[in-house]
């Protein structure tokens, strides 16, 4: 009786999965899923949108900048996939896309590599590929129409250049400095940018002396317990480099718990990146000296470069958007009533 | 003295210390050999009126797997099976506690919505209820640990994120920060194992719990018919690991005063079962030590701290991670322990032919 059961399940099963991979069957399904977006994006522009993730609140301020610029009013209709942090989901959500047929894929890729198929899918497609933030490496240049984000090597170059004119500000200029890096997650444009661009100050300073690179994987938790390693290894540490607000947060509470300072009156010179709100709240408490703006409003931009393919022109294949940083010797007040994040 | 050492070597709890001890053995070898204080990691000192040190830093940061150890064990005894749903259980009761605490749509506040133990039970309850559900679809409906605990592993994270609204919740407020502090000159979440440890303990051995869970995890059939709810025992473990894996996640949340879905115990359950693992506990259920999974939970943490302390980067560590738990768990299968014997017995043999 039992396997009576089981062999009647099982049939219906495999009845039930043979209509489901047939090939009419998948089509009617895409076709219906295409037709139901096509009445919704009547008469706009279909954009598709796949971010990173919600993992730090200079992504969701990014989120933000895309969702206000890609509105209906503006003449968009805006489909968002948040990736989890997982570069799977963005290879499933680029095909979703290409099968929903938009008019453009807007793609903030979580790691730099593995995107030569997905692209080759959407360029057959036909449909053209603008890379924000983040970079992707691919053999042929031509799977993306561009890349629109920031210069990362150039704002580790400025963070460098600002701790340069900091010590000499204070008449510190070519004293021996202690110095550690939190890292981004290895491998992402982020980290290798602003740990390229600050080495490359480093080396033309030789009373610097780099103690240690570990990666905090740009989280708050992991910066933290890093952090906390390094104090407890390093007898005296005179600036930590933290290559995201999150864990210049993380490393601050290590150094607290520990009994140190930090910020423009304590032991630790704190230098971070992004510069959020959060960010701009430490500073004003003194915890942070400075930060590196990473400027996450990139939507009216990509928007700009859309309405120029829309009319036929060619765009540039790198774009970077305007950046500056903020230390605690300016008005950090009005500059914050003045940004949306 | 053969005997006495066979007596070291035969007990429980002997693998789980002697992997505790090599992990230590490193450390000390290490700090020698460049030029430090040899006993460097086991210096304790006061700093800014905190316990400071290394060994401080393991029993903290390994608060959370020896919390989920602990409900871990129960599982695996009593269901021959992993929950493997602990990490984002403790995301999304880290998520709950944060959303109650700061009201829904809020991504940072300084003012709590909710009364902090409201917030914190909350969370706590959401764990709970986790395991409930896990439970009741091993217990009750029969279906493999593994697969009924995959549906809260992909799950919890993203109903997390729902609850939070797609943010960071951020609640900084000084009593939240609390949980994964300081109380007094010791870190709070030491002292939140430490209690959950002493509690699982005393109900394990002064009621018959501890028996019942091995009974049934060793025969669920004869259990049942020698008179004991074998579903409603099993039940109750996934329940106690869903309670384990939200005090979990408001430790973790707390030491970060906030909600991050993505990062909260990632990868958390593989530590868990790793602990039951290196504890001497088999995977395949029935008797179980606690106090073997509490130590493997620490660990796996002083191995993390130890390849800092060596250099390691923190993205290869995995590796090194993974070696070294190769060769502990294959140290601890049945099978090498069946070879050593055999071999130890024929080197007696051959010796006691010698005499002969």
């Amino acid at each position: 009786m039992k396997k009576y059961y089981a062999g009647a399940a099982f049939l219906a099963l495999a009845i039930f999965s043979a209509s489901g991979c047939t090939r009419s069957g998948g089509e009617t399904q895409t076709e219906s899923r295409y037709e139901e977006l096509a009445d919704e994006g009547e008469g706009y522009i279909n954009v598709g949108f796949c971010q990173v993730g919600s993992e730090s609140d200079w992504r969701v301020a990014s989120t933000q900048s895309f969702r206000e610029t890609f509105t209906t009013e503006n003449g968009y209709y805006l489909l968002y996939e948040d990736a989890q942090n997982k570069q799977e989901n963005q290879l499933k959500a680029v095909r979703s896309f290409i099968l929903q047929e938009v008019d453009y894929i807007i793609l903030d890729p979580v790691v730099e590599t593995g995107w030569d198929g997905v692209l080759q899918e959407a360029k057959d497609a036909g449909i053209p590929v603008i890379v924000t933030d983040r970079k992707v490496v691919v053999e042929d240049e031509s799977l993306y129409t561009c890349w629109v984000g920031s210069d990362f090597e150039q704002e580790g170059r400025k963070a460098g250049e600002w701790l340069e004119d900091y010590l000499a500000d204070r008449g510190r200029g070519g004293e021996k400095l202690r110095l550690v890096t939190l890292q981004g997650t290895l491998g992402s444009s982020a980290q290798i940018g602003r740990t390229e661009g600050f080495s490359q100050i480093l080396e033309q300073n030789d009373s610097w002396e780099m103690l240690e690179y570990q990666s905090g994987d740009f989280t708050q938790t992991k910066a933290q317990e890093v952090m906390e390693y390094y104090l407890d290894t390093y007898e005296d540490i005179d600036v930590a480099v933290c290559e995201n607000d999150n864990m210049a947060f993380g490393a601050i509470d290590a150094i607290q718990e520990a009994g140190k300072t930090c910020g423009p009156d304590g032991e630790i010179i704190v230098i971070s990146f992004d510069a959020v709100r959060a960010a701009f709240e430490a500073m004003l408490r003194g915890e942070i000296n400075v930060a590196m703006e990473c400027n996450p409003d990139q939507g009216p931009l990509v928007s700009d470069i859309i309405r120029r393919l829309e009319a036929g022109e060619e765009v540039e294949k790198i774009q970077y958007v305007k950046e500056t940083y903020f230390d605690t010797s300016m008005d950090l007040e009005s500059i914050m009533e003045g940004r949306t994040y | 003295m053969n005997s006495s050492l066979k007596k070291i070597t035969g007990m429980r709890l002997f693998l789980p210390i002697f992997c505790m001890l090599l992990v230590m053995a490193a450390n000390i070898i290490y700090d020698a050999a460049s030029g430090n204080f040899a006993l460097n990691f086991f210096t304790i000192s006061m700093r800014n009126g905190v316990l400071y040190g290394r060994l401080i830093d393991i029993l903290n940061r390994g608060s959370e797997v020896a919390i989920l150890a602990i409900g871990m064990t129960l599982v695996v005894s009593a269901s021959a099976g992993t929950d493997i749903s602990v990490g984002s259980v403790m995301s999304l009761a880290a998520c709950f506690c944060c959303m109650m605490l700061a009201g829904y749509g809020v991504s940072s506040t300084s003012d709590l919505a909710v009364p902090l133990l409201v917030g914190v039970l909350g969370g706590v309850l959401m764990g709970c209820l986790c395991g409930a559900f896990n439970g009741f679809l091993v217990a009750y409906l029969n279906v493999q640990p593994m697969v009924a605990t995959l549906i809260l592993y992909s799950a919890a994270r993203a109903i997390g994120l729902l609850l939070c609204n797609n943010l960071i919740v951020y609640v900084r407020n000084d009593s939240y920060k609390f949980f994964g502090g300081y109380m007094g000159f010791l870190p709070t979440p030491i002292v939140i194992a430490a209690i959950c440890v002493v509690i699982m303990t005393l109900l394990l051995k002064k009621t018959a719990l501890g028996l019942y869970v091995q009974s049934v995890g060793i025969n669920k059939k004869a259990s049942r018919i020698a008179g004991l709810n074998s579903e409603k025992i099993i039940f109750i473990c996934y329940v106690v690991c869903g309670l384990a894996a939200g005090i979990a996640g408001i430790v973790a949340s707390s030491r970060i005063y906030s909600a991050d879905s993505n990062n909260i115990g990632l990868n958390y359950e593989m530590d868990a079962i790793l602990a039951v693992a290196l504890g001497g506990n088999s995977l395949g259920g029935g008797k179980f030590n606690l106090a073997g999974s509490i130590i493997g939970a620490y660990t796996i943490q002083a191995i993390t701290t130890t390849l800092y302390a060596l250099g390691v980067s923190t993205d290869v560590a995995p590796v090194y991670k993974a070696i070294i738990v190769i060769i502990i768990v294959t140290i601890q299968a049945p099978p090498f322990k069946a070879f050593m014997k055999r071999r130890a017995a024929r080197k007696a043999l051959a010796k006691g032919g010698a005499v002969a």
